[in-house]
């Protein structure tokens, strides 16, 4: 492990990872809850859109999702760089 | 057997397991108390975590405010979720890396300053205090219904039972008490929302149900519950109405104020390991999601039930009669809330029947002018009683209601516990002990802690009684302050090695002031009622509400620490080895006690 996080590959990777997660995390609340809910409009979900969907439910899902993928991903990622708890 | 035994006998042996359990396990030492998680499975203590969390608010309030609002309030359901996501990739794993107990020791030996640790036990405890108004208000309500007296003795009352339960202490940190609250809690929101989704759709998952069919008409549920709104001039319950940059707003600050609250990140700091701490906010968050993706579904069926039962013969037919509210067994509902002054009716034409429409709609206005009615007569509906109202209202057998009284109770109360512990422990261990008085005996920091205690529930019982709003609105100002205070200050300390004291100070006060001050100004300073100078629908800036504010509160929060720390020198070479070490897992010990 470098001494400086900046240019170390295991921290580089772990905030490429952040970034992307909250990218996605961003995409289903603020986006298609919210902001983008007039595109998803037209598709139909039990009486209402899938903009609604997402915004009571999905988003939820999908939060879920993000976390274990990153706990899972980080924890392959620890090892790889030798970094893992013993 | 009469409702309000079955009541008591299912509050009271509720209370019970959850006593046992604690006598079982007891809590010895301070590091056993806080390190209650320590070797237990992370899917138990998830369990336990969201107990901790979930408090009046999620469980009381939040379906009440989505069936009254619709679409609109989703940012409760997005954000209280949401923040799981930025304390999972952006605090757990390195906190608990850092290996301390508590937020605020994090914040003062990163910033290498008693200031600063002192300026994050104030946003601490301004936070959560404001976080315990909105549970009394909660308790209130539940106290209320469950012993049939006013709001206002049911407050009373609770906050003595509150006290008592904060008091007996060590309890609180026993993860399995909060293991069997948890599924208590969990039960008495999801059993009487099966029934409710069977009878309205048919489908026994109520998350389900809620985009399924109306059995009764054959029409998706969503579609039937917006067409019957409507019609009584409601705003379209699927629909967007209000501001969306406010909506915005105010989902960010609630997920950065999840993700900032003290009682919820200490837990993540005592999990065995760096890895454990990564997954236990995803345990914890599925937890959380059983009740948040039933929240929904009862809320658009509590409505729909709602509004046929005061149109019994359809939107277009007779309102029901005031006769039948006193007579018929269905109704026996608004006859037990009436009591709690939290329900109200009035035939106001005097024709003996009670009309429930939405009077400040032109085109009802005028439908009421040609029908001879005098003004919507469902007077009064606080929204806090929905949930707790929901069963009765669906006319659910009388052991459903008592498991949902003691449902509320267990929300209300173990957060309301919780919250006054960790302010006490911060007013007598860390701002006395730690700064003040050092000296000071083990006997009188407990005496501290206890006086602290009673003044927080004192002030707390007082502006509960008239608070600054619905119990989730009061709580998401609490978050909004917890947005702006804490987590800027543990998310740079963790991301950026610039960020030096006077930043991380000047930024810290920059937020937490700016947001109270805001608050204050449409909440009534200190939220004493009538002394605000705008409101929330006309808020000082823009379409921003107070609710909202948290957001923009951790903005200038951010900027301000980024901007301080550029002016000035950068932290010593052992901060910066520090912020290092936190943020590779390898070298983590067991959490200790601080000094």
């Amino acid at each position: 492990m470098s001494d400086n996080s900046e240019n170390n590959g295991y921290w580089q990777a772990n905030i490429r990872l952040v970034k992307i997660c909250l990218v996605i995390w961003a995409l289903v609340s603020f986006g298609f809850g919210i902001l983008l809910r007039p595109m998803l409009g037209g598709i139909p979900v039990g009486g209402t859109d899938l903009g609604f969907w997402f915004a009571q439910q999905g988003s939820i899902i999908v939060f879920l999702a993000l976390i274990f993928f990153y706990a899972w991903r980080m924890n392959k990622l620890d090892a790889e760089h030798g970094v893992d708890e013993q | 057997m009469d409702q309000f035994t079955i009541n008591l006998l299912f509050v009271g042996a509720s209370f019970a397991l959850y006593i046992g359990i604690a006598i079982w396990a007891r809590a010895g030492s301070t590091s056993e108390f806080y390190a209650a998680g320590r070797g237990v499975h992370p899917v138990t203590n998830g369990m336990a975590t969201a107990a901790d969390w979930m408090s009046a608010a999620s469980f009381i309030s939040m379906a009440g405010l989505i069936a009254f609002t619709g679409y609109d309030n989703s940012t409760y359901l997005m954000g209280w979720t949401g923040g799981y996501v930025l304390l999972a990739l952006l605090l757990a794993p390195y906190l608990r890396k850092f290996g301390k107990f508590t937020v605020s020791e994090f914040i003062g030996d990163r910033f290498y300053s008693p200031t600063a640790r002192m300026v994050a036990v104030i946003c601490l405890i301004v936070a959560s205090t404001t976080y315990v108004i909105g549970q009394m208000t909660g308790v209130g309500v539940a106290f209320g219904r469950f012993l049939e007296v006013s709001n206002t003795a049911g407050l009373l009352i609770g906050a003595c039972v509150v006290f008592a339960y904060a008091v007996f202490g060590g309890m609180k940190g026993v993860t399995y008490t909060q293991v069997a609250q948890y599924c208590v809690l969990i039960m008495a929101y999801t059993i009487p929302a099966v029934f409710i989704s069977l009878q309205l759709t048919g489908n026994p998952i109520p998350a389900l149900g809620l985009f399924g069919d109306h059995a009764a008409s054959g029409e998706p549920l969503l579609a039937k519950l917006d067409q019957i709104v409507q019609e009584l001039g409601f705003n379209e319950y699927t629909a967007h109405h209000g501001d969306t940059f406010n909506m915005v707003l105010f989902t960010l600050s609630l997920m950065i104020g999840t993700a900032g609250l003290p009682h919820v990140i200490m837990r993540f700091f005592t999990v065995p390991k760096v890895s454990d701490a990564r997954w236990s906010a995803g345990w914890t968050l599925i937890f959380i999601a059983l009740l948040y993706l039933t929240a929904p579904a009862v809320g658009a069926m509590a409505r729909l039930n709602i509004t046929e039962q005061f149109w019994p013969n359809g939107t277009e037919g007779q309102a029901v009669s005031v006769e039948q509210i006193e007579t018929d067994e269905t109704y026996a509902w608004m006859q037990t809330w009436q009591k709690t002054g939290l329900l109200g009716w009035e035939d106001k034409n005097g024709d003996g029947r009670i009309q429930y429409y939405n009077d400040a709609n032109p085109e009802m206005q005028e439908r009421a002018a040609a029908n001879g009615w005098d003004g919507n007569e469902l007077t009064n509906f606080n929204r806090d009683i929905l949930v707790l109202a929901n069963p009765e209202i669906a006319n659910l057998p009388g052991w459903v209601i008592g498991l949902v009284a003691a449902g509320g109770l267990a929300a209300a109360l173990s957060t309301a516990a919780g919250l006054l512990l960790a302010i006490s422990s911060a007013v007598s261990h860390d701002l006395l002990k730690g700064q003040l008085t050092p000296n000071m005996s083990e006997r009188a920091e407990l005496m501290s802690a206890r006086i602290a205690m009673a003044v927080a529930i004192a002030v707390a019982t007082y502006l509960g009684l008239n608070p600054p709003g619905f119990a989730a609105q009061t709580v998401a100002l609490a978050f909004g302050l917890a947005a702006a205070s804490i987590f800027p200050a543990l998310m740079m300390g963790i991301f950026s090695k610039r960020v030096n004291n006077t930043g991380a100070v000047a930024g810290m006060l920059v937020g937490l002031l700016v947001t109270l001050v805001y608050i204050f100004l449409h909440k009534g300073w200190f939220f004493i009622p009538d002394t605000n100078s705008f409101t929330d629908a006309d808020p000082l800036l823009g379409t921003v509400k107070s609710t909202s504010f948290g957001a923009i509160g951790a903005l200038l929060n951010f900027g301000t620490a980024i901007l301080v720390s550029k002016l000035t020198a950068e932290p010593p070479k052992h901060i910066q080895e520090l912020v290092e070490s936190v943020r590779v897992p390898r070298g983590a010990g067991a959490a200790v006690e601080g000094h």
